[in-house]
């Protein structure tokens, strides 16, 4: 569904990725893990067309990607919670919510897709008038979510969903993604949390330093000697 | 003493109104944008020549004028927009106020000498027969035309509170003020809405244009003066706050009447500037606007 060929990245002169490739296909949940600074976001960033890459290409079902501006990706099926939420704190838990179906096909099915997403958050109901910027760090990653899901996507990137949760919280977040991932819609999921999101998704890539150093199925990465080493010890 | 100075705070009110019409157009360009268009007084200032020229020509009540104005300054903005901002969008915050400074500063230049030329520099006002009517209460004079005027600022600002609440373009608009690159990821085209906002900006300045040839009057040197005006009043108000921009309107006019009435008019415009210094030095959120992180 979603296939990036050696990609590259810069910020100005500084380069930030190398030549990555990963392959995300139909229905399923996969993981790019790595530490701090490995280049996680900024591969989101060239997914979604806040970044470009000067090498290879990224394509979403057949279509290239490349030359689109991020709205025009999004209306292509691509939605992204941003790293931290990045929910409109000025505007209440509705307006994020009618602003997240703002593309035109996802606007017209809005009152049917916030009760499926009321379903799988059911406090953001109960805070439906709430500014959002009053919501808790748990309850603005939900919505920041939730925002991201009225769009309807067929590939839904998270960033970092867990990143500032209380453990149990964590968990818990984990559990709904998982659950998003049984409904259909396919995940990328990007995560410092390296041993839950392994645990959690079917195939995984290992990025470091901007460039991909191991993947393979969640479970046979945990055993893998490195990743043991790096993060699980 | 008491009346008179009565008389010159309720002037100031009256002016006050479109002090902060004229700072809405700035401020929801600038919240939006982050384009500082400093050539905003001279919209203004080609709003009211349009309604002037409706006025004279084809002998419209003034106030009718009003749609001539928005359509007119509406093309104008459509047109500087694709011409000189629309390739900023793209650049840094920074980068991107200082460019947008420097394209507003030539441009302001340009405007005057455009209206130096088809208007040349006489100093032009609408007058028409009930011009000079007044509702005199406890002895204060209410110039109807005037007071006309800020009912038609008021439902101006309450217009545009309502589009950025109520419909769906209006919440965009306000989303990309919060985080725009968080509202590209809502599938909002952001160029666009750029666009809008700076389309409804020039037509919200020729409004104002429109109220000010009617009360007060118009040349084509007028355009400084009402870019300072608008930005004085937009840092009052909190920079992108649609209800800070009217108090801060409100709170220029009443200052400099006071200011006249006890100072004397030469001081009109300095307390302004200083108001204006003050206000960035100690509290650059603005009177009413909150911190953003």
């Amino acid at each position: 569904m979603l296939e990036i060929t050696n990609i590259s990245a810069y910020y100005g002169d500084l380069q930030a990725l190398w030549d990555i490739s990963l392959i995300v296909n139909e229905g399923e949940l996969v993981a790019l893990v790595g530490p701090n600074g490995a280049g996680k976001t900024t591969s989101l960033r060239v997914i979604t067309g806040l970044l470009r890459s000067p090498t290879g290409s990224v394509r979403f079902v057949g279509t290239d990607l490349g030359r689109l501006t991020t709205h025009r990706i999004v209306e292509l099926g691509i939605s992204q919670v941003p790293e931290g939420g990045r929910v409109f704190a000025e505007m209440s838990v509705l307006e994020n919510l009618e602003l997240g179906a703002f593309v035109s096909d996802a606007r017209k099915q809005r009152q049917e897709t916030m009760a499926w997403v009321f379903k799988i958050f059911p406090r953001l109901e109960e805070r439906i008038t709430q500014r959002a910027g009053t919501l808790s760090g748990g309850e603005r990653q939900m919505l920041a979510i939730a925002r991201a899901l009225m769009s309807k996507p067929r590939l839904l990137l998270l960033d970092e969903p867990s990143f500032g949760l209380a453990p149990i919280l964590v968990e818990q977040m984990f559990e709904m993604i998982t659950g998003i991932n049984r409904q259909g819609v396919t995940v990328l999921l990007i995560e410092q949390n390296v041993r839950a999101a392994l645990e959690l998704a079917h195939r995984a890539y290992v990025l470091e330093n901007g460039r991909i150093v191991g993947q393979g199925h969640g479970e046979e990465l945990l055993s893998f000697e490195s990743v043991k080493s790096a993060y699980l010890a | 003493m008491l009346e008179p100075l009565a008389q010159s705070l309720v002037f100031g009110v009256l002016v006050g109104g479109i002090y902060g019409l004229a700072a809405l157009g700035l401020s929801l360009v600038f919240g939006v944008t982050k384009f500082l268009n400093v050539s905003h007084g001279e919209l203004l200032m080609f709003g009211g020549y349009a309604s002037f020229w409706v006025f004279v020509l084809w002998g419209v009540d003034p106030f009718l004028t009003i749609p001539f104005a928005v359509i007119f300054l509406a093309l104008i903005g459509l047109v500087l927009y694709k011409l000189l901002f629309a390739r900023m969008v793209k650049l840094p915050e920074e980068v991107k106020i200082r460019n947008t400074l420097l394209i507003g500063f030539g441009l302001s230049l340009i405007l005057q000498n455009i209206a130096l030329r088809l208007w040349t520099a006489d100093d032009r006002s609408i007058t028409t027969f009930y011009s000079g009517a007044a509702i005199t209460f406890l002895g204060v004079r209410f110039p109807v035309v005037r007071l006309i005027s800020l009912g038609i600022a008021l439902v101006c600002f309450l217009a545009l509170h309502q589009f950025l609440h109520r419909t769906f373009t209006g919440k965009a608009i306000r989303a990309t003020v919060e985080d725009w690159e968080a509202a590209a990821m809502m599938g909002i085209d952001t160029q666009r809405v750029s666009q809008l906002a700076f389309i409804i900006g020039a037509s919200l300045a020729g409004i104002a244009g429109t109220l000010v040839a009617i009360g007060y009057s118009i040349d084509p040197s007028m355009g400084l003066e009402w870019t300072l005006v608008a930005l004085i009043t937009m840092v009052l108000g909190g920079l992108g706050s649609i209800m800070g921009t009217l108090v801060g309107g409100l709170l220029l006019g009443v200052t400099q009447a006071a200011t006249s009435f006890f100072l004397g008019g030469t001081y009109r415009e300095i307390v302004g500037l200083l108001i204006f210094l003050l206000v960035l030095v100690l509290r650059p959120q603005g009177l009413l606007g909150t911190k953003r992180e």
